[in-house]
């Protein structure tokens, strides 16, 4: 990899690429607020799981969980099991951005989905880091903000499904799925887990169907051989 | 309780970027980790969705969340961001209900 200084029209190229991503990401906190108070958490616990956790399809679960009734505990679980996937983007971007010590730290905290796709595509290590630091915080600072918003307002609507809120849930969590869903065997994973989820909630104590259908991709992972992408 | 999942959560899924971040690759860098590492978030989406729209409490129903979600497809099919598809959804959910 060549590290010459980023030529001014690259740098700004970057930079308004990042900026697009961070705003359209960081407005989608607004409903994440909302349908975090609807679950019946609080909008200090709303606000601390934006500032802290800061990775939405974790936060997302963990209140999805709880709305359905399931243990906190559970739902936490679910979180972790989705975030598991930042560590496999931190496995690709840890050669390409080369901080280490504080930097690192730091930088840890906003590896995310769309800070990973804005920066391991770029060239150079410098447009990388620029693509990454753009786009986490920018996003970093619209997610709170939005939150908080969507906490507040939620709080001031009152009762959630007059206003339809607990299908939004099931709504976000569909949209996050579905730009994974193009390949075919994802298509039956996706399946085969709504199946086992809705086979066991008759059976078991709610958030653990959710957590059993983790158990189809560590199957289908195991009986599938086809290369990754 | 909530609290504590808070929390939970925050701690762990900080080490779990920071470990990506940190850990030597050849540890982790193994085609079935990667594999099943991938289709995690496939299958606990699809599962997440499935009890939000058809679960209450330990019954399967079907009721105005099954229409939030049809136009939620919808809207995808048409690629509708994703805050017009989310509160899309629960416009027709709140419609249905108010007939």
């Amino acid at each position: 990899m060549t590290d010459p200084p980023l030529d001014p029209r690259e740098r700004s190229s970057v930079i308004r690429d990042s900026l697009g991503v961070g705003i359209a990401t960081g407005a989608y906190g607004v409903s994440f607020g909302a349908v975090s108070v609807a679950s019946g958490l609080t909008v200090w616990q709303t606000c601390a799981l934006s500032l802290l956790v800061f990775t939405g399809a974790s936060q997302f679960a963990l209140v999805g969980v709880v709305a359905a009734g399931g243990a906190p505990l559970s739902g936490a679980l679910t979180a972790l099991l989705l975030g598991t996937r930042n560590t496999l983007y931190g496995l690709r971007l840890a050669p390409l951005l080369a901080w280490r010590g504080v930097r690192r730290v730091l930088a840890a905290h906003v590896l995310i989905d769309e800070s990973t796709a804005m920066s391991v595509t770029r060239e150079s290590r410098e447009a990388a880091r620029l693509g990454f630091l753009v786009t986490g915080v920018s996003i970093f600072v619209l997610w709170n903000a939005a939150t908080l918003a969507g906490a507040v307002a939620g709080n001031a609507l009152g009762d959630p499904r007059r206003y339809g809120l607990d299908a939004a849930v099931g709504a976000a969590f569909l949209a996050l799925l579905w730009p994974r869903l193009h390949r075919r065997r994802n298509q039956l994973v996706a399946v085969a887990a709504a199946a086992v989820a809705l086979g066991t909630v008759p059976i078991v104590p709610a958030g653990v169907p959710v957590l059993a259908a983790a158990g189809v991709a560590l199957v289908a992972g195991l009986l599938t051989k086809e290369p990754e992408q | 309780m909530m609290w504590t999942a808070v929390l939970v959560t925050a701690v762990g899924c900080y080490l779990l970027k920071l470990a990506g971040l940190s850990v030597p690759p050849r540890v982790l860098e193994r085609p079935l980790v990667e594999r099943v590492a991938d289709l995690i978030p496939v299958a606990l989406l699809s599962a997440l969705v499935a009890v939000q729209v058809f679960a209450r409490g330990h019954e399967i129903v079907l009721d105005a969340r099954a229409l939030g979600l049809g136009a939620a497809v919808v809207l995808l099919l048409l690629r509708a961001p994703f805050l017009v598809v989310v509160f899309g959804a629960a416009v027709v959910a709140a419609g249905v209900r108010l007939l």
